[in-house]
């Protein structure tokens, strides 16, 4: 079953969707199996020997009605500490060129928004983000790379996104975090969930490295915040 | 407890489950086995639960030797399976002795075998699944096929079942042939097609493309029409959904599909017809038969009722009895169907 809230990116829409999602995961409706928020819709997995379409949409109904006693929890900004340019950001000077500006005004740019988090699908652990400014835009490469390391930051239109795993792939890549997205020993296996918003923060190569190391000794601690807006 | 030895893995032969669920949500495929008819079906022959880790064998089966005792079951395609010299009988359990090697002379019906063995394959759980995915290199062993030197482990202490041997009976046992007619429930985007795009889903025979996996089936043949364009807003892909890209032909998504995405689908084959789909060679037909919810959820009923039947082997008069209760279900079923 597909419940649909409609049919633009938009946060409002994208609200209500993760509203309806926490309202079935709080009330364990029987049948469920699965669920899959996107941008604007949520997919309902039943089992057709527990439940029925009928009666999963009158009790979905039911709960979209009381949505007021779930209330989202407030959300939060995750920082991604992000080394620009150089090795890591091969294409950074191509997006400021292609825009006209420095590669410090890009960076300043890309780093000076919070991007929400609409949704998580494509690879595990990518998310899909919204609120890239179009003064960086940049067209995907014409010839996509056969192997983009873990942590790539890119661009791709009006899209900006972190590569969870290594993967091939045809995005401007601007910058790399040392922070692992997707690491399926953890739980939950992502840090960073729908709903959400990812904050990147300029970082020395020094910096990204003494990060990597207290990754690798298990004493970084990711800079969340709280958002008062 | 180390029970299997592989000689040889074969094409592309897999640990497989149930499938790895609530983690969708962070964009990981549920995988798990193709079929699950096939992968249920031979749990059940061992006395396994439904959800122990089995192989998922396809096309080119593997060389599979045996350390320890162990009772087996091999279900779904017919790979050409022979225990030592002897054919392997498939659909029923099987006790193997120490030193005898399992191998497959070759696809004869369908693509993918399942084996099963008693007390379930042990490898660690990953996101709470044992379900080999490739591409993320999650779960199964090492995240990937089997190869020649892996061990197998099987776990608990007692691999051979008490007890006597198992069966599906022989009238429920799959056929697969080289033509498959699969229902689907139109939808969820099914108006974003022309009447004559829905038209021509509906009434063309479309060729299973080489370019078939775990992922999806891609079919060739008759585009399909679209009213505005094959791009919507990305949302959930169910297991089965018929997305039908720009170049209007249709791919079937399947256990390792993306978690969402862009495309619209027209229409979703329902669970029951899933195992024929997965059993489909390249170059094999396939049409499809548009249904409404209420058969659907016979359909999954009427194959419920076929795992049901698994019981002890008897022989003489017994298998013509099995043959009626099998007849009644079809009979059944296709009363449901009308």
């Amino acid at each position: 079953m597909i419940v649909e809230f409609g049919d633009s990116i938009d946060p409002a829409i994208n609200r209500r969707v993760r509203e309806l999602f926490l309202a079935i995961e709080r009330a364990a409706v029987a049948g469920v199996r699965d669920l899959v928020p996107t941008y604007r819709s949520l997919l309902v997995s039943y089992d057709p020997l527990r439940t029925t379409f009928d009666s999963l949409r009158s009790h979905l109904s039911e709960l979209d009605a009381h949505l007021a006693d779930t209330p989202l929890p407030p959300p939060r900004v995750v920082e991604i500490p992000t080394a620009y340019g150089g090795t890591f950001g091969p294409d950074l000077g191509f997006v400021a060129g292609h825009n006209h500006l420095t590669e410090d005004e890009a960076i300043a740019i890309h780093a000076g928004t919070d991007y929400l988090v609409y949704m998580m699908g494509f690879s595990p652990g990518f998310t899909y983000l919204g609120g890239m400014s179009e003064r960086i835009a940049a067209p995907r490469l014409k010839t996509p790379r056969t192997a983009i390391p873990a942590g790539s930051v890119g661009i791709a239109q009006q899209q900006t996104g972190i590569y969870p795993v290594e993967s091939p792939g045809g995005w401007q890549l601007i910058g790399r975090t040392p922070v692992s997205l997707f690491d399926p020993s953890r739980h939950p296996p992502v840090v960073v969930e729908a709903g959400d918003y990812i904050r990147f923060v300029p970082v020395t190569l020094d910096r990204y490295s003494a990060i990597q190391d207290e990754i690798q000794r298990g004493t970084w601690t990711l800079p969340v915040w709280g958002v008062t807006t | 407890m180390k029970t299997i030895e592989v000689l040889d893995g074969g094409m592309l032969t897999t640990v497989q489950d149930l499938g790895r669920f609530g983690y969708q949500r962070y964009g990981v495929p549920t995988s798990g086995a193709l079929d699950l008819f096939s992968m249920r079906a031979a749990n059940r022959l061992v006395g396994n639960p439904d959800d122990a880790a089995g192989l998922e064998l396809t096309l080119i089966g593997p060389r599979l030797e045996f350390v320890v005792p162990a009772t087996i079951a091999l279900t779904g395609a017919d790979l050409g399976a022979r225990l030592g010299d002897r054919p392997l009988p498939r659909w029923e359990s099987v006790v193997v002795e120490p030193g005898a090697v399992l191998s497959f002379s070759g696809p004869q019906d369908g693509v993918r075998a399942y084996l099963a063995v008693a007390g379930g394959v042990d490898v660690p759980e990953v996101l709470g699944s044992r379900a080999t995915y490739i591409r993320s290199r999650l779960g199964g062993i090492a995240g990937r096929k089997l190869e020649a030197g892996d061990a197998v482990h099987v776990s608990g202490d007692r691999p051979v079942l008490l007890g006597g041997a198992l069966q599906l009976p022989v009238p429920h046992r799959p056929i697969y042939g080289h033509a498959h007619l699969l229902r689907v429930v139109l939808g969820p985007q099914d108006d974003r097609f022309t009447p004559n795009g829905v038209h021509t889903f509906l009434s063309s025979t479309y060729s299973v493309s080489p370019q078939s996996d775990r992922m999806g089936y891609r079919l060739a043949g008759a585009a399909i029409e679209h009213l505005r364009g094959p791009d919507i807003v990305s949302d959930g892909t169910p297991l089965g959904a018929v997305q039908v890209a720009g170049d209007g032909v249709p791919i079937v998504l399947l256990a390792d599909r993306g978690t969402a995405g862009g495309y619209t689908k027209i229409a979703t084959v329902i669970g029951p017809d899933i195992p024929r789909l997965a059993q489909a060679a390249p170059g094999d037909e396939v049409t499809f038969d548009s249904v409404g919810l209420d058969d659907a959820y016979a359909a999954v009923r009427v194959q419920e009722a076929a795992l049901a039947t698994i019981g002890p082997i008897r022989h003489g008069p017994d298998v013509a009895r099995l043959r009626k209760v099998a007849a009644v279900v079809a009979t059944v079923a296709s009363l449901q169907r009308r």
